[in-house]
Order: structure tokens, then sequence, then C-alpha cells
């Protein structure tokens, strides 16, 4: 009897967790407010807390989601957007133009905004009804629409935003498929259903759990023991392993961002003092004493896509002109010895991370066949950052999260003015090619434009692209309705239970 | 015994006061821009020039102490700039995680580390003794981080007995709380207990050959009366040194098994903080488990009053 009614919980146990869907996350995210996040994994949370105004598909398109269509001035100065009606905030306070202009405005006017920066190319924001927002800007800006899938269109209520103050990320308040219920930090974050969401008919859980577990490995045994649903970031060499049990699933898709080695080319005195910033024939002969296959196979067993670009082969914006080059010892050594210097070193900053040690010791070990002799230092990753934008370092192994639209990927990294171009690259004739591609909402011009870049960054190498990860996913057999997206977003409307 | 508690009560101004500089100074020295830190990876410069003048960055180091120990003097330990919430909430959040689990894992250490020292002590040169040894020489060289995980996958990936990591509140579930921490409790209380051992087998060894013992088993006195009542007291005061000791660097937080068992404790909490240099997390953290390690050195003295009359003298 005892047994039959343990039985009778277990299975009612059952039905209701069925109801909660638990997330293993691979870091604890940062403050839950669009406008001042910073972190990759707080993305993630947003993704089930704030809808935007734009949303992408797997194949990068953008397509609607709070916003139901947009549309160009004929100068490409202002963009129109028309708002979804009857969607509320998690408040019960309409989302209107009105609201649309005041997140925009937050975005833009808030001290310490992560999102001004996105938004510098819009002058003005205008709620022509109360269904249509009008945003004008400086100059055309192409990015602006994939800007807008991300926290830059995340919208929040007002009237809790203006109540909440700087403390706004404690208690957000949005207008996405769950609400906000508690945060307790580093343990977890607890969602609820919202029951008036636009597109409820989507959404199939009750709660939704974050819960951060760092080490991959404990993340992993939380979902084999059954404590979790879905886990991000599986280490590639826990791959192998769990395809072989039936109850798992393993989602893969290729990032948008990549992983690749900055080299100080001009940021500080420290260019000229190696052979590798100061020789472009000496940073050829690098790239071409590398194997980006190899690399791809012993440093992420192979759960990666080879890259020499900002974007993937698989990217639309992918300049075909400049191939991945191959592995070329005899060259890389004649090109040395034109150099005079047969056996160049350097020192390699990496972070302390397993990933980009790992990366490091490949290339090490590889371009030794070509005759550089380098040195790893493995440095904290904030203080690399620093030392990075000092330029007080040769060569940094660096990856970026990736952003939807390339430009995201590249101006801020190699314009001559890109806050994050710790290369110190700058050549006008790549300026103005960027400059074009931001300006141009036509794909063929915008293509055109990113082949220069590429043919420059390609010879110049102030960034040695590798490849691009997979980002990998393991979860319950029993999930279905997963959506794999490039940005790495968990997007639960349509996600659900067997 | 009255002026003995005042003197060192009146000490602890003073200590806390160097603590504080301390532990502000050695902040400093982190090699790195917080403000770069903290701005993410987008370090938009206008972000980093913000977060510089909100946290005074630009200004003296002096002066950067006095806005922070006025505010401490204040009852204010500032906010987490990462998640945006008061450093004495996150406090409050996170001492009933990491007491319950510092004070499971001394019981069991106790339990442990005291049976096995006194049985090696009683039992000396034989195998009761070899094994208690053996035990010691495992508890201490065994790794926190790979015991946690060899436990994880264990009992709970292969014999789904417990949960391989996370938090439940006592509040919210008991049954749960206990099966979440015992795992994380008996890694910390087992690398421990392998040193109450060594030490109470050491200090049994040397009562149990003293006059008085001798005296008291001459007198007829039942061996166990003689263990326990008269020998273990004597020899209990150095092992509460260890263990007020132990305890205080537990309540700092058990950062390698926190993070293997993802509990949300101190260690957690301020390993995360240094690495993203959420100063005020830090400061706030390591200015409340100083305070508390204090205290127990304090509490510490004032058991070996009890325990030992002599000191009453």
């Amino acid at each position: 009897m005892k047994r039959l009614l343990f039985i009778a919980l277990a299975g009612f146990a059952a039905i209701a967790n069925a109801q909660t869907l638990r997330i293993g996350l691979a870091e604890d995210p940062d403050v839950l407010d669009p406008t001042m996040a910073r972190t990759f994994v707080g993305r993630i949370v947003f993704a089930g807390l704030c809808d935007k105004l734009l949303d992408l598909d797997e194949k990068l398109n953008i397509v609607p989601q709070l916003a139901t269509s947009y549309e160009w001035s004929a100068d490409n100065k202002a963009l129109t957007l028309k708002i979804r009606s009857g969607v509320t905030f998690h408040d019960g306070e309409r989302l209107d133009a009105a609201a649309v202009k005041f997140n925009l405005e937050r975005h833009k006017s808030m001290q310490g905004s992560n999102r001004r920066g996105e938004l510098a190319v819009v002058s003005s924001v205008e709620a022509v009804d109360p269904s249509t927002v009008r945003i004008h800007l400086s100059a055309p800006f192409a990015p602006l629409l994939a800007v807008l899938t991300d926290r830059a269109g995340m919208m929040v209520s007002p009237k809790a935003a203006q109540a909440a103050g700087d403390k706004f990320g404690a208690h957000p308040v949005c207008s996405g498929p769950f609400k906000f219920v508690e945060r307790v930090a580093q343990d977890r974050i607890v969602l609820e259903r919202f029951p008036n969401y636009w597109n409820k008919g989507q959404i199939h859980f009750d709660r939704i759990v974050y819960l951060p577990i760092v080490d991959s490995t404990v993340r992993l045994a939380n979902l084999r023991s059954g404590q979790l649903d879905f886990i991000e970031r599986l280490a590639p060499n826990d791959v192998q392993n769990l395809k072989s049990d039936s109850r798992f699933k393993i989602a893969r898709i290729v990032e948008i961002g990549y992983q690749g080695i900055t080299i100080n080319t001009g940021k500080s005195d420290m260019a000229q003092k190696n052979p590798l910033g100061k020789d472009a024939r000496v940073r050829e002969a690098f790239e071409l004493s590398l194997d980006r296959n190899a690399i791809v196979q012993v440093a992420m067993e192979g759960e990666a896509q080879p890259g020499n670009q900002w974007v993937a082969p698989s990217n639309r914006y992918y300049a075909k002109s400049v191939p991945i080059p191959k592995r070329n010892l005899e060259r890389a050594k004649q090109l040395l010895k034109e150099a005079g210097v047969p056996n160049p070193s350097f020192t390699l900053m990496t972070p302390t991370t397993s990933d980009g040690q790992r990366l490091a010791q490949v290339v090490q070990a590889m371009s030794k066949d070509a005759g550089f002799d380098i040195k790893i230092q493995a440095v904290e990753f904030a203080t690399s950052l620093n030392l990075a934008d000092k330029g007080q370092f040769e060569a940094y192994v660096l990856g970026w999260s990736g952003r939807a639209d390339p430009d995201g990927n590249l101006q801020t990294f190699i314009a001559c003015k890109g806050p994050l171009n710790t290369s110190g690259y700058c050549v006008p004739e790549v300026d103005e090619a960027i400059e074009k591609s931001r300006t141009s909402l036509d794909p063929a011009v915008r293509a055109k434009a990113y082949e220069v870049v590429a043919s420059h960054v390609s010879k110049d190498r102030p960034i040695l692209y590798l490849f691009h990860r997979n980002w990998l996913w393991a979860h319950t057999a029993k999930l279905s309705g997963l959506r794999t997206v490039p940005d790495g977003m968990v997007r639960l409307q349509g996600l659900q239970m067997k | 015994m009255l002026n003995y508690l005042l003197h060192r009560l009146a000490l602890i101004v003073p200590t806390l006061f160097f603590v504080s500089v301390l532990i502000f100074g050695l902040q400093q020295l982190l090699p790195g821009d917080p403000a770069i830190a903290l701005a993410g990876e987008d370090r938009d410069p206008e972000v980093v020039a913000f977060l510089r003048a909100k946290f005074h960055l630009d200004e003296p180091l002096p002066v950067r102490y006095w806005y922070w120990a006025k505010g401490v003097l204040q009852g204010d330990l500032g906010d987490s700039v990462r998640i945006q919430k008061p450093v004495s909430e996150l406090i409050t959040e996170k001492l009933p995680v990491t007491l319950q689990l510092a004070a499971m894992a001394i019981v069991i250490a106790l339990v442990i580390g005291l049976t096995a020292g006194v049985i090696s002590a009683v039992k000396k040169d034989t195998w009761w003794d070899y094994g208690a040894n053996v035990f010691a020489l495992w508890g201490l060289s065994t790794p926190n981080f790979w015991l946690g995980i060899l436990l994880i996958l264990l009992f709970a990936v292969h014999l789904g007995w417990l949960p391989a990591s996370g938090y439940v509140s006592p509040f919210e579930d008991l049954k749960e709380n206990l099966a979440s921490m015992i795992m994380p409790a008996f890694v910390l209380g087992n690398a421990f207990a392998a040193v109450l051992m060594r030490h109470t087998r050491s200090a049994m060894l040397q009562v149990l050959s003293s006059d008085y013992v001798r005296t008291a088993r001459a007198k007829g006195l039942d061996e166990r009366v003689v263990v326990l009542k008269h020998a273990l007291r004597n020899a209990l005061v150095p092992v509460i040194t260890l263990g007020a000791l132990g305890l205080g660097e537990l309540l700092g937080g058990a950062v390698l098994t926190e993070q293997v068992f993802s509990i949300p404790g101190f260690g957690k909490l301020i390993v995360d903080a240094v690495f993203n240099r959420d100063y005020s997390v830090v400061q706030g953290v390591v200015l409340f488990t100083a305070s508390a390690y204090i205290l127990l050195n304090l509490l510490a003295d004032m058991a070996y009053f009890y325990v030992n009359p002599r000191l009453r003298h």
C-alpha cells in the first residue's frame, strides 16, 4: 500500500515538474535591466522575460515581435515601426508607441547605459500615434534593425522603470512570456508564466528556473540526474559521451561571434618592438603556420566552424573572395626568411580560461613547425582586458560573442576609432568601406563593402580570425520545439515537454 | 574574567580598523581597471567613465577609503554594481547558507575527527590506530573538488539518491535542504576531520601519559570515565582553538566546494565579486567575515575557561 502511495505521489510530482523548465546556465547573469545589462548570459534570461521590438529567426532574418512591421523612409534616415496592439507589460500597463519612445530614450539617456553606443545614431523618437513609432536618425544606419533584436529593442514598463530608478534591475517588469518572481544571486532566477502574454498559445510552461552552475561537469551531472531539463554551453568533450544516452538530445548552432588572436599592430610602442606587430610578412607566416581544421579538432573537439573573417563562412555577408588560407609551412618559412627573422619570438596573452589556454597551446605547437617561438602568458580575464586596452601585449587570444549584424563584429574592433580596436589598426580605406556598409540598406552594396574590408584585413591581419564555436545545448529528450538561432538565446516560445 | 573580556572587546575596534584598511588597500593592488571589468564586453568608453566617476576611482586612495568607511559606519556597505543589490542584503541572503554549511561540516568533522582521534590514542599502535591514520592521510590529501565530483557522480548520477547540486532553503523543504547540503558538508567536514583527528590524537596521547590520569586509573576508575571525563576534557583545549579557527575559515566561504555544488554562499559570492571587480561586495563580505572570525576567536578563548578550570585563577 505504502509502495502504491509512493508511486502515485511520484507520478504527481512528475506532472507538477513538467510545468517547470529548469535551465542550467554557465554563469550568473549580471543586472536584469536591458539598459544596463552587459553579459551574454543575461541575454538568455531576457529571452524569457523581455520581448523585443524585432527578433531573429534561424537564418538570422529580422522577424516581427513587438513591432509587427517596419519601413524605412526614402532617405533611410527614419525608421517607422508599427507596434503590436493589445500588448501589456507584466504590471498591466499598456505597451504602446509612448512606451516604446520612453524605452528608447531611456536607453539613450540613462546614466551608465550600455545601449547608448548602439543607439548613437538615433537623434529622436516620435510617437506618431498609439501604434506607430518613428525613429529619426542622424545618418542612415543599416545595423539598427539588428540592434533592435537585442537588448536595445527590449521594452520595460515605463511606470515600473520610473518608480524603481537605477534599482529597476532588481525587479524587472517587461512584456515577455514570463514575469519575474525572484532572484537569489548565484543560485537561481525564477520566472512564472505571464497570463496576458500576447503570444500565450506558444507558451507551455508555468515556471522557468534558471540555475547558474559554472562547472560544466556539474552542469551535465545535474542534467543526467534529472535536476535540470536543459543546459547551455555543454563542454565539447562531453558531446561523445552524451550522444550515446538516448534520454538526452544535443542541439548545436554556429555562433554569430568568433574566436581569434588580436595582434598589436599599432596600439602602442610594443607593436614596433616585436616582429609580429612590425612586419606583415611575419603575420602572414604566422597565419600560414596554422591549420584551422586541426585547431578546431584539437581545441574544440570538432565543435566549431573554421573561419577567417568576423562572420562565419555560412553567413550571407562572408566575403567568398577571401577564402580560408591553407596551412603552408614552406611558404611560412620563406616569408620569415625574407623578413630576416627565421625564428621570431613573441608573447601570446590569453585569459586563464581552459578554452583560451588550450587554443594558445595548440597555436604554440603548430607555429613552432614554421620556426615561431611563442611564450604563453595566461592572465586573469579582467586584467587581460586592461592590458589589451593599454596596448601592453603582443598577441592576445580573445573571442567575441557576436552581434546579429556583421557591423557589430567589425566596426568596434577594426575602424580607426572603434572603442575596442585593441590592435591599433587604422586604414582609411577600411573605415570608408565600413561606413558604406553601415549607411546602405542594400545587401549587395553592403556585401561589396565587406569584401573590401576583408581584402585589407586578410592582408594586414590585425585580428587572426580562427573559428566560430558551436553553441552546444543538451536537454532531456522529452523536450521538443527548440529553435536554434545563431545568437545563442534560448527562446521559450514553442518549447514543451512531451 | 570580566576584565579580560572587556580588554578583548576593546581590542576589537583597532583590529577591525586595521582589517578595513587592509581589505581596502589589498583590493587596490588587484591588477586591472575595475571600471573596464564592470563595463562588460562592450567596454563603452562612456560607461567606463560613468563607472569611474560613480566609484570615485579617479580620486586618491584615502579619499576613496573615507567614502567607504563613512558608509560602513552609517551601516551602508554599498551596492553590488553587477546585480544592483545592497551588499547587506546579499550578506543576509548568503549568511544562513554559509552558516548551515559551516555548522554541518563542523558537526561532521567533530563526530569523525574526535572519535577517530580518541580511539587512535587509546588504541595506540593497533590496527585501529593505523586505520585512523590512513583515514587522516586520505582526508588531508584528497582535493575537495575531486571528492565533490566523485560524490556527485555516485550519489546523484548513478544512484540518484541526492541532488547533484544547488540549494533549497530549509524553510521551503527541510528534507530537500538536508539532501542538498549533505554532500558539500561531508566534503568540507571530511578534510577538517582529518586535521582534528591528528590534533586530538596527539593531545590525548600527551594527556593520557600524565600523572593525574595514572592516579585516576590507580583509584580504580572505569577506563571510560578516565578517557572521556578526565583525559578528553583537558585534551580539548587545543582542539577548541582549532575548531574555532576552522569555523571562522568556513564562514569565510568554502570557495571550491561551493563552486562544485553550486551552493550560493560567501565563497562563491566573494570569488565572483573579485573576478568582476565588484569592490563593494568584496569589501563588505570580507569585513563581515573578519568580524565574525574575531568574535569566534573571542568565544573560543571564553570556552577555555569553561573546559580548563586552571585558567580561571
